[in-house]
C-alpha cells in the first residue's frame, strides 16, 4: 500500500514537472536579472548556513 | 422634491456599496488580524516592555507597507483566479515553483509550532494543561472547516478576529496621555540608548511579524476561493486596508499597555508578560492571555489553510472550503495532518522549541525576498494582468519596500546565524 502511494506520488510529481516545464511569463531582461539575483542571494544564504553548521559541529 | 430624491439616491448608492463591502470583506481582515499571531503578540509585548511608547511611529509606518504588499495579492487572485503557488509554478516554471512550495511547507510548519507554543502558554495561565489545550485546538480547527462552506468558515474566522480586539479596552485602563501618544506616533525618533543590536532585532521582528510569506499565499488563495472578480477589487482593497488598520491598532494598544505596565522589564514572551501584569491589573493580564490564545488559533488556522490551498493548487486536488470532506479528502487530510503534527511536537518533552524559533527566523528570511520578488514580477505581467498590472507609481513604492526588506532581512538572517558580528 505504501509502495503504491509512493508510486502514485512520484507519477504526480513527474506530471507536475512536465506541466510546468517552461516558464509561462515573458522572460524580459528585468525578469531574468531578478531571477539571477534570487539564485545568487539564496546560494549565498545557503553557503552561510553550511559554514555555520560546519563551525558548530567542530 | 428634487433634492430629496437625490439625497435618497445617494443613500441607496452608499448603502449598496456598504452591503457589497460586507459581502466581499473577509480575506483582507482575516489575513491582517491573523498576522498578529502568537509570535506577533510576543513581539509587541517585548517592544512595549523594553522601549515603552518610543516605537509607536515605526508600527504606524508598517501598516501602509503591509497594505501595499497584500493589496497586490487581491489583484492577482481576482484577475488570474489562481492561488499564489499555482501562479508561481505557471509563471516561473518547476524549479521556482517547487522552491516556493517546499520553503512554504517548512516555514509554515515551524511557524505553526510557535502558534501552538503560544496557545498552550496562554491557557496554562488559567491552569489548563498543554495536552488539553492542544486537543481543544484540534477540535476547534477541525470543526471550523467541517461545515463545507467558505462563507461559514469566514464568518467564524471573523468572530475570532473580533476577539483579537480584546486588547483595545486595556489601553484605556492604563491611561496614556494624549500628548505622549501623539508625540510618539507622529515624531520618528530612537528610544533612549540609541541604535543598539537589541533594538535592531526588535525592529526586524516587528517587520517580520507584519509581512510574512504565508500571508501572500493565504490571501490570494482566499480571494480565489471566495470567488472575487475584477469588479470586486476595489472592495478587496478596502477590506485589506481595514485589516491593516486593525493590525496597527492592536499592535499600538499592546505596546502602550506593556509600555505603561512593564516599562523597562525584560519580557521573553507574551504569556510571561500576562503573568507579570496580573498582580498590577488582573483584568489586563487576563485579556492579554485570552488574546494570545486567540492570536495563536487564528494564526494556526490561516497558516495551515495557506499550505493546504497551495498543495491543492499544484497537485490538482479539489481544494476549496466549499467542498465537503468527501469531495476534497486530500485537502482536508493535509490540513488536519498539519495541525496534528505541529500540536504533537509541542507536547514532546524536551522538544528543541528555542531551536525551532531560531529556524523560523532564518528560513522565513530566505523565503520572504523570493516571495516578494515573484509578487512584483507577476504584477508586472501585462499580458495576464491587463489594466490591473502595477502602474509605474505602484512599482516605485513596491520595489522600494522590497529593496528595504531584502536589505534588512538579509542583515537579520546573517545576524541570527552570526550574532557576534553585530555585537556592540
Amino acid at each position: 500500500m505504501l509502495r503504491e502511494l509512493f508510486r502514485k506520488g512520484h507519477a504526480k510529481v513527474r506530471e507536475i514537472n512536465k506541466r510546468y516545464e517552461k516558464p509561462g511569463i515573458e522572460m524580459s531582461r528585468p525578469v531574468k536579472a531578478s531571477l539571477l539575483f534570487l539564485r545568487v542571494y539564496l546560494m549565498a544564504l545557503i553557503g552561510l548556513s553550511i559554514y555555520k553548521f560546519i563551525t558548530m559541529v567542530r | 422634491l428634487l433634492s430629496f430624491s437625490s439625497v435618497y439616491y445617494q443613500f441607496r448608492r452608499t448603502w449598496k456599496a456598504v452591503r457589497l463591502l460586507m459581502l466581499t470583506a473577509g480575506p483582507g481582515i482575516i489575513v491582517m488580524v491573523a498576522d498578529n499571531d502568537a509570535g506577533g503578540i510576543t513581539t509587541y509585548t517585548a517592544t512595549g516592555a523594553k522601549y515603552g511608547l518610543h516605537l509607536l511611529w515605526f508600527l504606524i509606518i508598517l501598516g501602509p507597507i503591509a497594505y501595499y504588499v497584500q493589496e497586490m495579492t487581491v489583484r492577482l487572485g481576482a484577475v488570474t483566479k489562481r492561488g499564489h503557488a499555482e501562479a508561481i509554478f505557471s509563471a516561473f516554471g518547476r524549479f521556482w515553483g517547487w522552491f516556493s512550495l517546499l520553503d512554504l511547507v517548512l516555514t509554515d510548519w515551524l511557524t505553526m509550532i510557535t502558534e501552538f507554543i503560544g496557545m498552550t502558554a496562554a491557557l496554562s495561565i488559567f491552569g489548563i494543561p498543554p495536552a488539553a489545550t492542544v486537543v481543544l485546538c484540534w477540535l476547534l480547527m477541525g470543526a471550523m472547516i467541517a461545515t463545507g462552506r467558505y462563507w461559514t468558515w469566514e464568518k467564524i474566522a471573523l468572530l475570532f478576529c473580533l476577539l483579537n480586539l480584546i486588547y483595545i479596552p486595556a489601553a484605556f485602563l492604563v491611561h496614556p496621555t494624549a500628548q505622549e501618544l501623539l508625540y510618539n506616533s507622529v515624531v520618528p525618533h530612537l528610544p533612549p540608548g540609541g541604535f543598539t543590536n537589541e533594538l535592531f532585532f526588535l525592529l526586524m521582528a516587528n517587520i517580520g511579524t507584519t509581512i510574512a510569506p504565508w500571508m501572500l499565499f493565504f490571501q490570494q488563495s482566499s480571494v480565489v476561493d471566495k470567488g472575487l472578480r475584477e469588479r470586486d477589487i476595489k472592495f478587496g482593497k478596502l477590506d485589506t486596508g481595514l485589516g491593516a488598520l486593525l493590525t496597527v491598532v492592536v499592535a499600538i494598544v499592546l505596546v502602550v499597555v506593556c509600555g505603561k505596565l512593564l516599562g523597562g522589564a525584560p519580557v521573553d514572551d507574551a504569556a510571561a508578560a500576562a503573568r507579570q501584569i496580573m498582580p498590577t491589573s488582573r483584568s489586563v493580564g487576563t485579556w492579554i492571555a485570552v488574546g494570545l490564545f486567540d492570536a495563536g488559533l487564528l494564526g494556526a488556522i490561516c497558516i495551515s489553510l495557506a499550505r493546504s490551498w497551495a498543495f491543492g493548487e499544484v497537485f490538482g486536488w479539489a481544494h476549496s472550503l466549499n467542498n465537503k470532506v468527501r469531495e476534497a479528502p486530500w485537502f482536508y487530510a493535509y490540513y488536519l495532518f498539519d495541525l496534528l503534527l505541529a500540536g504533537t511536537v509541542v507536547l514532546i518533552p524536551g522538544a528543541p522549541l528555542v531551536l525551532i524559533t531560531l529556524f523560523v527566523q532564518v528560513i522565513a528570511t530566505t523565503l520572504l525576498p523570493a516571495a516578494l520578488v515573484f509578487l512584483i514580477l507577476l504584477l508586472n505581467d501585462k499580458k495576464t494582468m491587463g489594466e490591473y498590472a502595477n502602474t509605474p507609481w505602484q512599482n516605485c513604492v513596491s520595489i522600494t519596500i522590497v529593496a528595504v526588506i531584502i536589505l534588512l532581512s538579509t542583515m537579520y538572517g546573517v545576524s541570527t546565524l552570526f550574532p557576534e558580528l553585530f555585537k556592540q
